[in-house]
């Protein structure tokens, strides 16, 4: 169907239509041309603005160091596992506990509604604090009290901290896809003799999930990153931690910025899937919206 | 014969909005009966009380001599025995079509997956779909998918099929495939209760039309008595503007 549009521009049309911010529309060579001239033209004017000026050379040393950033690199990505391994164990954790609170809130009747009452008042609590208060609070207070049969390790508090903050975001992301599905469809499972929990868990939440899909995905592009907050409570050899033990030896800002490169790696392909889930998603609902 | 269904006093309402002012409805076993009547004059309620998805304000309603709006009556039991199709089909989009049609089977019914999809391409079968079994819901015309939303409901076996205008929704070429299916559950004694405004239909299919108007039954009969001579004016009213419409 955009064959006889672009066949006529460069072949990287189609990727040069992102920066025009039309993918896929009409605006033609002429379009294409002006978006990559413009840019060009404004990219090499920052650039040449930024190496110019006075301080340039001190602040290239300070924050971009070629030996220092090659020499760290590898040290960091070695530490950036943890972050990844933390992520992996506090998003499985944050997944399963959102999802109770959610269905949690999402009961009707005069029966449930302590159970709704604690879930609100979770939710409310843990998305009002900032989250490197709760993961401070846990990984410095619990240890501290030696409680028998408790964890002692301020790591493994941080972690509980990420989850029962993160747990009340992406409870509410949940919350939202339930409510997205439509009544009908908890009547149509009810009339066939499903009980409320059955047609809960085999019509609503399977629906839900594939709904919010795209902001959840958004939740985890946040997790990933506060996994670094775990490095400013604890002494645990992460990545940012690791940034900082180098920063101190080097008297210099490029290994902090190796870090962060390397939370980019992560994150920047994390958000460019989730931009696609969502515009897939609301392509579906454009074709699909006849019923 | 033996009664289906009984319906006696049946009130209903929505805030200020009085749908159902006092309803009286008898139902025998294999009767096919029609209820027309007016958008807003309570038809689908009705039909939705009886299937218990709206809670009576007052009245009551016997199945098979069950009084299923006392108090400890277990609810999704009755629904097991009555089945209900809706206007806008209310597929799972989420699942092909023969998962809709052995959902409840295998979680409400507990019959084994496979047994259950053996009945389950029987009935797609029967209703001539069994070649969109491993379809998504979105992929079917509108005819096909009321058409499984048909087969749904009778995987569960129900003693009474209750049928909210599920023609009403579809284009006017698919209406007759959908009106095909019913006459052959009419033909095999399924006892069943439509809303519809398909008056051709009506006077083919059923034993009895009820005429409700404003929440209340105000004419009752045979189809040739309430669309040859209908004695309420009201009724008149109504069959004079469908005919106008030209929808019989």
């Amino acid at each position: 169907m955009g064959d006889d549009l672009t066949s006529g521009g460069p072949p990287m049309g189609s990727r040069r239509s992102r920066i025009t911010g039309q993918p896929g529309r009409r605006e033609g060579t002429r379009g294409v041309t002006i978006a990559v001239v413009s840019t060009a033209v404004v990219f090499v004017a920052i650039v040449f603005a930024v190496t110019n000026s006075p301080y340039w050379p001190e602040v290239k040393d300070f924050f971009f160091n070629r030996e220092i950033f090659l020499d760290s690199l590898p040290q960091v990505l070695a530490k950036f596992r943890r972050n990844i391994l933390y992520f992996c164990i506090a998003e499985v954790f944050v997944l399963g506990l959102a999802l109770l609170l959610a269905v949690m809130r999402s009961l009707r009747g005069p029966v449930f509604t302590p159970i709704r009452g604690m879930a609100i008042i979770y939710t409310d609590v843990f998305r009002g604090i900032p989250t490197i208060l709760v993961v401070y609070l846990l990984a410095f207070g619990i240890p501290t009290l030696q409680i028998p049969g408790l964890p002692n390790s301020p790591t493994f508090w941080a972690i509980v901290g990420l989850i029962l903050s993160y747990s009340a975001y992406v409870s509410e992301v949940y919350r939202a896809g339930i409510e997205s599905v439509h009544p009908s469809q908890v009547s149509a499972a009810r009339s066939l003799g499903l009980s409320r929990g059955q047609s809960l868990r085999h019509v609503v939440i399977p629906q839900a999930i594939r709904r919010v899909v795209p902001p959840l995905m958004n939740d985890f592009v946040a997790l990933q990153k506060d996994t670094a907050i775990i490095a400013f409570v604890v002494a645990v050899p992460e990545a940012f931690k690791q940034g900082q033990i180098l920063k101190a030896a080097s008297f210099n800002m490029t290994p902090l910025v190796v870090v962060s490169l390397v939370f980019l790696i992560i994150t920047i392909p994390m958000t460019r899937l989730t931009d696609y889930l969502v515009e897939r998603e609301r392509r579906r609902r454009q074709s699909g919206s006849a019923v | 014969m033996t009664e289906a269904l009984r319906v006696e006093g049946l009130h209903k309402r929505f805030g200020e909005l009085e749908v159902l002012r006092g309803v009286d409805l008898a139902v025998d076993e294999h009767e096919v009966v029609c209820l027309i009547g007016a958008s807003g004059s309570g038809k689908s309620t009705l039909l939705r009380c009886v299937n218990l998805l709206e809670q009576a304000d007052a009245g009551t309603i016997w199945v098979h001599g069950q009084d299923v709006t006392a108090t400890g009556v277990n609810q999704n039991a009755v629904r097991e025995s009555v089945g209900i199709v809706f206007q806008s089909f209310n597929l799972f989009p989420h699942m092909t079509v023969l998962r809709n049609v052995t959902l409840a089977p295998t979680r409400v019914l507990k019959q084994p997956r496979a047994a259950a999809e053996d009945r389950g391409h029987a009935l797609l079968r029967r209703l001539g779909l069994d070649d969109k079994a491993d379809e998504y819901p979105d992929r079917l015309s509108g005819g096909q998918q009321q058409r499984v939303a048909i087969a749904r409901a009778l995987a569960m076996d129900p003693d009474i099929m209750l049928l909210d205008e599920i023609t009403s929704a579809l284009d006017p070429e698919l209406v007759a495939e959908v009106l095909d299916t019913l006459r052959e559950l009419a033909a095999q004694g399924m006892t069943m209760i439509l809303a519809t405004h398909e008056m051709g239909f009506a006077r083919d299919v059923a034993n009895r039309v009820y005429f409700l108007d404003e929440g209340r039954i105000l004419e009752e009969g045979t189809p040739e008595q309430i669309f040859s001579s209908p004695k309420q004016e009201r009724t008149q009213q109504f069959l004079e503007r469908i005919i106008a419409a030209g929808r019989m």
